[in-house]
């Protein structure tokens, strides 16, 4: 091919390694390892077994509704209502089980139904009625707290048969359930956004619709797809939540979805659409978890903890901005 | 690098810049305004310039050419303050920078550019875009739209556009648009301004104001730099030439002291044969049929035929509605009435989904707003429309043939980009219209439709585009062509249809078909300069949305 380009390709000019470029692609990971190799020389509680797959336990919750909102993320929209989503359908675990004395296998289906099909309503708006995102998801978010509460009664739902916790509070080996579930959706999400057509569609989507209509593609059914992957995500998030609590609560989920767009945009998935990685959305998730649990082994109240995770966000948002800058 | 060479090169230049001046028509004006001197920048993966020189004498006219990805606007770039360069030097006015820091300070040294690739906010009206950033303040505080759109009445009619300043930017053709950014750099009263491919998208009528513009900003003693692919412009505007090739400054020459054929040499390195290639396939059935096609308010009873290894040219003013007709064809705006057959089977015109899987394919004339998706990569962008042909009916993609296939046409188009890796956004402007028919051409219509497909292309591409359509009509595609260049539809068509104002007016065969006539029907009046008679030829609406 041309010349300017082979020249460069072997040409001296060029160093062999660019440690900038580097730096400002894996920042994340940089960042992320800094602060474990700090923690770990701060305390001796921060590096051993225990202590490790406590936080994985607790980021896997974050980490799963994190992956369903990069895909929305990615279309240019959000999704609000996770948190509400994710105590709805688990307050419908929680009656299946406790109430109708359903069997586990049919009642984790019937989770994550309950919420794709809030989600795929917000898709359906947002997709059908050209609704803004924001306010559609807001008024979910809302709508499906409060239909919990009526569900519910307002009271939290227990007690649940034992063998349902152990999806929540078991382990495989070492490993905690909720950790191969959450690894299991991350993989899930991974193969649909690389190896799948649909995948393909919401960077397009979120990109440039009018180019992504022209060449094609169904817009509606993929605005649907993320909503209610989504909301299945939730559904799924919910069992989890609800085995480990071992009751359904009503105010379970609060700001859960803010837990979940902060995992993304640290990430470095673009609010604006068309641009991210689901293994930032990973990462994004652990340093979440690794920071909250680096404060709390450091004895940092949770106020001073949010105050953290505010700046750590924005300084998230500032490096992505640097790195796409003008 | 290899440097000895570079300083022969370097001299040998700097000779051909002396003869240059020395034939030039005066003498007087010796010393350069500007000069760039040994400007490099290095992209990762790409050397976008090369120790390149650039200088400009006040009151000459400064053509900048050189094949798509040359680093044409990448030199304009970093002379404009958007980017800064690795190594080099710029010499302002005698006074020397290592580069300017930004947009604004190059504002204040008194350099303007229109960018290749316009960006208007397009909520905002004609006035307010062209006041953007230094509004109009009433005590401190207040914008003053009443005297910022008097400001703008003035500006346009001196430049003789006829725009209302109150109009949403979003309302204007693509022509228009440019017509309004060309009047905001000349509102900056620059010493300098830069004009990266300003004719890309407008009407003869705009052209021929624009010169004019040009002439008498020459005359008032300023620097303008002009970049552009089209020969016939350089030749009729330009006072001196730079070529660059591949990152590298090729020379500098008078204009009078060269003809088209040394320039075009001169920038792609190898002789270019007959532009238009030879046709000698034969025709086939009707593949497209067009009936009495309408949609209110954009075009009526427009009705045509393309046979299979036909290439039919639709030939208009800007505005004349060809665009609007390819789109209801293609679904993206569905018409109102009428009906398009392929193949005999009719087309439900919903929506570009049906479309493609009819095997159609359109190259829109926009590749912003709807070619490309520019966060995406340059692989993705060529198998976007066809990704249901290169995966499984369950949606799982088959991504080593995708890989292959867009490599067969990154190479068959020669686009020039590290990688399939790469995200289009970074590649040059002309390289970007070829990924938009590299991603149609891959999905192998039967019937396919370019609108403007050789906008902002280089000579060389433009032949080896040429050659491809050719090729597609000889093994059966159905070919629509649009196209505002004259030269391209005489020289690719087979039978030509001229609209105006909406509406087919005539159906011209190959033979009989000359400028003259072409432009008689599509102005139904006569010469170039006289326009629809409510001079509305400016009137489409761009608009693209589904
Ligand atoms: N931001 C960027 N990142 C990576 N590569 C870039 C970037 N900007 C430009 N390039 C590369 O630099 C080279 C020169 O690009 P440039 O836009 O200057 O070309 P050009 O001469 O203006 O071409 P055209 O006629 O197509 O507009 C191209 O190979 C392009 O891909
Ligand atoms: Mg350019």
């Amino acid at each position: 091919m041309s010349s300017a380009l082979s020249r460069s390709l072997e040409g001296e000019s060029r160093p062999a390694f660019d440690w900038k470029q580097f730096l400002l692609k894996y920042n994340i990971v940089v960042v992320l390892l800094l602060i474990c190799v700090a923690l770990s020389v701060y305390t001796d509680r921060f590096l051993n077994q225990e202590n490790i797959i406590n936080i994985t336990r607790q980021v896997s919750i974050n980490g799963i509704l994190a992956i369903g909102m990069t895909m929305v993320v990615l279309t240019a929209g959000i999704d609000l209502s996770v948190g509400s989503l994710v105590a709805f359908s688990g307050v419908v675990t929680a009656v299946l089980l406790r109430d109708h004395h359903w069997p586990i296998l049919m009642v984790v289906p019937m989770s994550l139904a309950a919420g794709m099909l809030l989600g795929s309503v917000n898709g359906y708006f947002v997709a059908y009625w050209r609704a803004a995102p924001f306010v559609v998801t807001l008024a979910m978010m809302t709508a499906a707290r409060g239909m919990t509460f009526v569900y519910s009664k307002g009271r939290p739902i227990s007690p649940l048969p034992a063998e349902f916790l152990f999806l929540g509070k078991g382990s495989l080996g070492p490993v905690p359930i909720p950790v191969i579930i959450f690894l299991l959706t991350f993989l899930a999400g991974y193969v649909i956004l690389r190896h799948f057509r649909i995948g393909r569609y919401i960077y397009a989507v979120g990109g440039n619709e009018t180019a992504a209509v022209v060449s094609g593609i169904n817009i509606k059914l993929v605005k649907v797809f993320v909503y209610s992957f989504s909301g299945l995500l939730c559904g799924l998030a919910a069992v989890i939540l609800t085995a480990r609590v071992s009751a359904g609560l009503p105010q379970a989920g609060q700001s859960y979805e803010l837990d979940a767009i902060a995992a993304t945009v640290i990430g470095g998935t673009s609010l604006s659409g068309g641009r991210g990685r689901l293994w930032g959305t990973l990462i994004g998730a652990l340093l979440l978890g690794v920071v909250n649990n680096g404060l709390d082994l450091m004895e940092i109240s949770s106020f001073y903890q949010q105050i953290v995770k505010g700046v750590i966000i924005l300084g998230a948002v500032l490096i992505d901005s640097k790195r796409h800058g003008s | 690098m290899s440097a000895p060479v570079q300083t022969s090169q370097t001299g040998q230049t700097g000779q051909t810049v002396q003869a240059g001046r020395a034939g030039g028509p005066d003498p007087a004006p010796v010393r350069p305004f500007l000069e760039m001197k040994g400007i490099s920048k290095r992209f990762p993966g790409v050397t976008a310039l090369d120790n390149v020189d650039f200088r400009l004498v006040p009151g000459r006219v400064h053509a900048l050419m050189g094949e798509n990805g040359a680093g044409k606007s990448t030199l304009m770039r970093i002379l404009a303050g958007l980017d800064c360069p690795d190594e080099g030097e710029i010499f302002l006015d005698g006074q020397k920078m290592q580069r300017l820091e930004s947009p604004r300070q190059a504002i204040e040294l008194g350099i303007a550019m229109i960018h290749q690739e316009l960006n208007p906010v397009l909520e905002m009206t004609v006035a307010e875009n062209l006041f953007l950033g230094r509004e109009f303040v009433r005590r401190r505080l207040f914008v003053d739209s009443r005297a910022m759109r008097r400001e703008a009445v003035k500006l346009l009619d001196d430049l003789g556009v006829n725009l209302d300043p109150d109009r949403r930017m979003a309302e204007l053709t693509v022509g228009q648009m440019q017509m309004v950014e060309i009047a905001k750099a000349v509102s900056y009263r620059a010493n300098i301004i830069i004009m990266d491919e300003p004719t890309s998208a407008v009407t003869s009528k705009e052209v021929d104001r624009l010169f004019e513009i040009v002439g008498r900003l020459k005359g008032e003693g300023k620097c303008v730099i002009y970049i552009t692919h089209k020969m016939d412009e350089v030749f009729a505007i330009s006072d001196e030439i730079t070529v660059f090739r591949d990152g590298r400054y090729i020379g500098t020459y008078d204009t009078g002291s060269i003809n088209e054929m040394e320039l075009i040499r001169l920038m792609v390195a190898r002789d270019l044969n007959e532009m238009f290639p030879e046709k000698t396939h034969q025709l086939g059935d009707v593949r497209l049929k067009v009936d009495r096609l309408t949609r209110r308010g954009a075009f009526a009873d427009v009705s045509f035929e393309v046979r299979a290894g036909e290439i039919l040219g639709l030939a208009g003013l800007v505005g004349a509605g060809r665009t609007e007709v390819v789109e209801a064809i293609f679904g993206v705006t569905p018409p109102d009435s009428g009906q398009v057959l392929v193949d005999g089977v009719k087309l439900p015109c919903r929506s570009p989904r049906s479309a493609i899987a009819s095997r159609l394919g359109l190259v829109t004339e926009d590749r912003k707003l709807s070619g490309l998706v520019l966060t995406m990569d340059v692989h993705d962008n060529i198998a976007l429309p066809s990704l249901p042909k290169l995966s499984t009916p369950l949606g799982l993609l088959k991504l080593k043939q995708a890989a292959k296939e867009t490599a067969r046409f990154i190479e068959a188009l020669r686009i020039k980009t590290f990688s399939p890796k790469e995200l289009v956004r970074n590649l040059s402007g002309g390289n970007q219209q070829k990924v938009i028919l590299a991603k149609w051409l891959a999905t192998k219509p039967s019937v396919m439709i370019f609108d403007e497909p050789t906008r902002g292309i280089d000579v060389g591409a433009k032949s080896e585009i040429y050659k491809l359509v050719v090729d597609m009509a000889a093994e059966g595609v159905a070919v629509v062509l649009i196209s505002s260049e004259m030269k391209e539809i005489l020289g690719m068509c087979d039978r030509i249809v001229v609209m105006r104002q909406g509406a087919g007016v005539a159906v011209v065969e190959r033979g009989q078909a000359s400028q003259e006539l072409l432009l008689l029907h599509a102005t139904g009046l006569g010469g170039r300069e006289d326009g629809p008679p409510d001079g509305r030829q400016g009137e489409e609406r761009h608009e693209l949305r589904p």
